[in-house]
């Protein structure tokens, strides 16, 4: 006899996400669902305004991955005006993005998944001595891990506990049988949590130097960038080097250890062993690091086949709505596409929960459309930009990589797991944060000849324009596309990395990556389950993002010719 | 009696009040403190320029300090409504990183769905169990605009499939106060602007308790944080301005403080972005620059710990913590000159005053409306 799971909020993720799935009678999941249960409306705001604007008002799409849908949407309107912009303004936009991964996904990794690896309240009962000396299997130099330090974290979440009143900690799944760190392991992982939101401060202050804020910076213009005077400061220079060397020391002596600490644990608990049921691969070219290099490479890999790997095709990508809150019609190129919502509520069913609503999976379902490649479901995110840049033989990456399974002693089918995934976000950021400083040098030698920071756009309302822009974003690929007319934003589309990952079932019946990942996965107590909200974390949630941006209703988005030289 | 002898009694009464509360922690403060390493002098000093920030004299300040001692006793949640997390974002970057940190652990935090462990049906339970046991006591703070349109379906959140709207009027009804943090809470925001699909709108338009303001997209990690902290200290929201924005944050333009107003006043202006003026930083006015038309603190506090703000680096003010910004103000790269703005038509230097002057009826009336209701609600209690 199957079961219904409902799980909504999905939390600790950006967004209003559901996710459902059914269980046999071992609790194995058997199907999945999910589900965007918010939609905005931005694409139809859009239409109308200065493509000036572009940039600001779609980086309200999130505040997580605040700045990626700055620049993307920037970047499009550049492109479609056919201008580049100055050296220096692609350095400083550059550094801006690795501030933001190197926030960003130390944020994911302690803030919003760590409590799905991490007992706290295993923690209590750890030996603080034992703690220390563990912490130091894993590094020579462990940060925040000293005996002392560890007891007084163990004594502060004690009393919390003893008070009754456990806040952000309260009736989560402490003592499933799945956590596999023990107790030292735990406390050592506990004492990063809070030194995290300390670091993590720091990393916002870096794109803030640049941005002028940390959500929602403000200092990217389509041209260029304005912070001429940060640029040229060499005090703002040092201040930007000198927080990167404090984050880069955490990066080192904290995230590394304890993914490497984590992946000793879990490399035998199968929860975590699955979790890659989409083998197809996306990424992109990014990441500037001077002299025209880039950190990584773009290209697309299918049926997880590292030996093949292909251009990115952009007319490749269609978007199926069968089973998405919308109007009804033929997969189509997101040039083309229509977003007319078409709400068709909850069903009521028994759930172990008792009767809930719950999805229609046989209808529709979800606010996020699904994207296709070639037909095909693809993910998205930092697993695929390493997979891409290994199967490309991108020297840094392919070291990163095999230094990463030589301290692990796992296999390169280990990378196709929720683990792997979860590892690949570390190398990701520390590939990053490397690359830059080979960018800041970059920068500080062309502003000693070259202090352009910004071209003016010519734009001629008589004339159309269109244009897209793809960048590596924290969570994978992200495109903006655009297309002016008489001077205004006559439609526009983004193609979000979420979108790629999270989207419904398509009218072929193929299965997106979030509902592929989970079938398959047994729950120890189906009423509290965490399996489920580990696997989906492993790909780092953006629903704001994820839900459609952009084409209005009706309006053919132009004929975009476009090479995949774009990037 | 002064008005801030009023104030003051009426700080020590709501202290007093707080400090009778069974108490939730277990270890007094000052033990916490030690525990981080932080000395009673540095904390006598962030208490002092708490109180600064505050805009309240400094007799205030040992007050400031008692009440971070209490503070654990007033149970938050959180809401996200149609919204971006950028808030969220925005409020753990709080700065003066330990003692912020401390106070945000000091404040029972029982629902925040971007922070906290328990997901799904149990995170459900958590704020159902909140709502119950903190009946009357709880501060309530929202995040997002409420989409309203098509049955308020354009988002439900939960197992039982509850629209955004009708959680808000279930979590408003038994709020001790209600904040709404961002520009898309307090004005609609982004998903508001037109055509606004969803009819999405602000919390105050949803329910007709009282709501306090705070504009800004997002708003400083200072103004999230000194907001609460005044509710802590007095028991009620602080004076406001005409669009319920706490006067000690949004009291001033930006324009007035900025940084490169006297580049304004001599008539030094950027041309194009990245000119010589640009570096030099002449005024951004006739780059679109939004400070003579927006209130608002960023020139004196900054964002990140005091890092940077738009300005400084070297883009206008777009007006973010004003209403409808986004179609008000835009577009936000050309500057809006003399225009009607908020039924004001004033040009950029002197709109200043005549909003001020709007502000004062505006707060009499408010105050009418909205806190004293609130104090006679109190002392009927």
């Amino acid at each position: 006899m199957s079961k219904r799971v409902v799980v909504d909020p999905i939390t600790r993720i950006e967004g209003h996400l559901r996710v459902e799935v059914e269980v046999d009678e071992n609790n194995v999941i058997t199907k999945a669902w999910s589900s965007s249960t918010l939609w905005r409306g931005i694409e139809v705001i859009m239409k109308g305004r200065t493509p000036m604007d572009a940039g600001l008002l779609t980086q309200r799409i999130c505040g997580v991955c605040t700045y990626s849908h700055y620049r993307a949407g920037t970047e499009a309107v550049e492109n479609a005006l056919g201008m580049t912009i100055p050296v220096n303004a692609q350095y400083l936009r550059s550094l801006m993005q690795s501030s933001l991964y190197m926030h960003d996904h130390m944020v994911h990794f302690y803030h919003l998944h760590a409590l799905d690896w991490v007992d706290v309240v295993s923690a209590l009962s750890a030996d603080p001595a034992a703690a220390a000396a563990e912490a130091m299997r894993w590094t020579d130099k462990p940060v925040a891990a000293g005996e002392g330090e560890l007891r007084a974290v163990q004594e502060r979440v004690a009393k919390l506990v003893a008070s009754g009143k456990l806040g952000p900690f309260a009736n989560a799944y402490w003592g499933n049988g799945t956590y596999q760190l023990s107790p030292e392991q735990n406390l050592i992982a506990v004492s990063h949590y809070l030194k995290a939101l300390e670091v993590q401060r720091v990393a916002a202050e870096m794109l803030a130097i640049f941005g002028g804020k940390q959500p929602h910076p403000q200092s990217l213009v389509v041209g260029g960038v304005t912070s001429v005077r940060d640029m040229l400061s060499p005090a703002r220079l040092q201040e930007w080097k000198s927080k990167h060397a404090q984050v880069h020391d955490f990066i080192l002596r904290a995230y590394l250890p304890d993914v490497l600490m984590a992946a000793a644990a879990y490399k035998a608990e199968p929860s975590v062993l699955g979790g890659a049921g989409v083998k197809n691969f996306l990424a992109c070219k990014d990441f500037a690091i001077g002299n025209g290099q880039y950190l990584f490479q773009g290209g697309v890999i299918m049926n997880g086949d590292l030996a093949s790997v292909s251009d990115i095709d952009p007319a490749m990508i269609k978007e199926d709505v069968t089973h998405a809150w919308y109007q009804d019609g033929p997969a189509l190129h997101p040039y083309e596409g229509v977003t007319e919502p078409n709400y068709t509520g909850f069903t009521k069913r028994e759930t172990v929960y008792g009767e809930l609503p719950t999805v229609d999976g046989d209808g529709k379902y979800s606010w996020v459309k699904s994207p296709r490649y070639n037909g095909e479901p693809v993910e998205v995110g930092p697993l695929a930009c390493l997979l891409v840049n290994y199967a490309r033989g991108n020297d840094k990456v392919v070291n990163a990589v095999n230094g990463l399974l030589s301290l692990t002693g796992l296999p390169v089918e280990a990378l196709f797991t929720t683990l792997g995934r979860t590892a690949a976000r570390l190398v990701q950021t520390q590939l990053v944060c490397d690359a830059a400083l080979e960018t800041f040098d970059a920068l500080v030698n062309n502003i000693a000849v070259d202090q352009e920071t910004y071209r003016q756009p010519v734009m001629d309302p008589s004339q159309e324009y269109i244009g897209h822009s793809m960048i590596e974003a924290p969570r994978g690929m992200l495109s903006h596309w655009v297309r002016i007319a008489g001077g205004k934003v006559a439609n526009y589309q983004a193609v979000v990395p979420t979108t790629w990952n999270s989207g419904p079932v398509d009218a072929n019946g193929k299965v997106g990556p979030y509902e592929a990942s989970l079938i398959g996965l047994k729950l120890e107590d189906p009423t509290k389950p965490l399996e489920v909200i580990r696997v989906i974390h492993s790909f780092d949630p953006c629903m704001a993002c994820a839900v459609h941006v952009m084409d209005y209703k009706g309006v053919d988005l132009g004929q975009f010719q476009v090479g995949t030289s774009a990037a | 009696m002064s008005d801030y002898q009023a104030l003051m009694a009426r700080c020590e009464a709501r202290l007093a009040q707080l400090a009778a509360q069974a108490p939730i922690k277990t270890t007094p403060l000052a033990e916490k403190l030690e525990a981080e390493g932080i000395s009673r002098r540095d904390f006598m000093k962030w208490s002092a320029l708490t109180t600064t920030a505050l805009a309240l004299p400094l007799q205030f300040a040992p007050m400031v300090a008692k009440a971070a001692e209490v503070a654990d006793r007033v149970p938050l949640i959180w809401l996200h409504m149609a919204e971006c997390t950028g808030c969220s974002e925005s409020l753990i970057r709080c700065d003066t990183p330990t003692i912020d940190t401390l106070l945000f652990d000091h404040i029972s935090l029982e629902y925040h769905e971007t922070l906290m462990a328990a997901a799904g049906w149990q995170a459900e339970e958590n704020l159902e169990h909140a709502l119950e046991a903190y009946k009357g006591q709880y501060l309530l703070a929202v995040e997002g605009a409420i989409p309203t349109a098509n049955g308020g379906h354009y988002l439900t959140v939960g197992c039982k499939g509850h629209t955004g709207m009708e959680i808000i009027h279930e979590t408003a009804a038994n709020a001790a106060a209600i904040v709404s943090v961002g520009t898309c809470a307090a004005f609609g925001g982004v998903q508001a602007a037109a055509p606004n699909p969803t009819d999405a709108r602000p919390v105050d338009r949803v329910i007709s308790q009282p709501v306090v303001n705070l504009g800004g997209c997002p708003p400083s990690e200072k103004n999230i944080v000194g907001t609460l902290m005044y509710f802590i200290m007095f028991g009620k929201l602080p004076p406001l301005d005409m669009f319920n924005r706490p006067k000690w944050a949004y009291g001033a333009r930006v324009h007035d403080n900025c940084e490169r107003r006297g580049r304004f006043d001599a008539g030094e202006f950027v041309e194009t972005f990245g000119d010589e003026g640009a570096k030099e930083g002449y005024c951004l006015y006739k780059m679109g620059c939004k400070g003579p038309y927006t209130y608002n603190n960023c020139p004196t506090e900054r964002f990140n710990h005091h890092v940077s703000w738009p300005v400084l680096a070297g883009h206008g003010c777009i007006g973010c913590s004003e209403p409808n910004f986004w179609d008000t103000m835009a577009d936000f790269e050309t500057s809006l000159g003399r225009r009607e703005l908020h039924s004001l038509d004033k040009t950029a230097d002197f709109i200043g005053g005549a909003i001020l002057g709007a502000t004062v009826v505006g707060i009499g009336a408010h105050a009418v409306a909205s806190i004293f209701a609130k104090d006679n609600k109190e002392e009927q209690e």
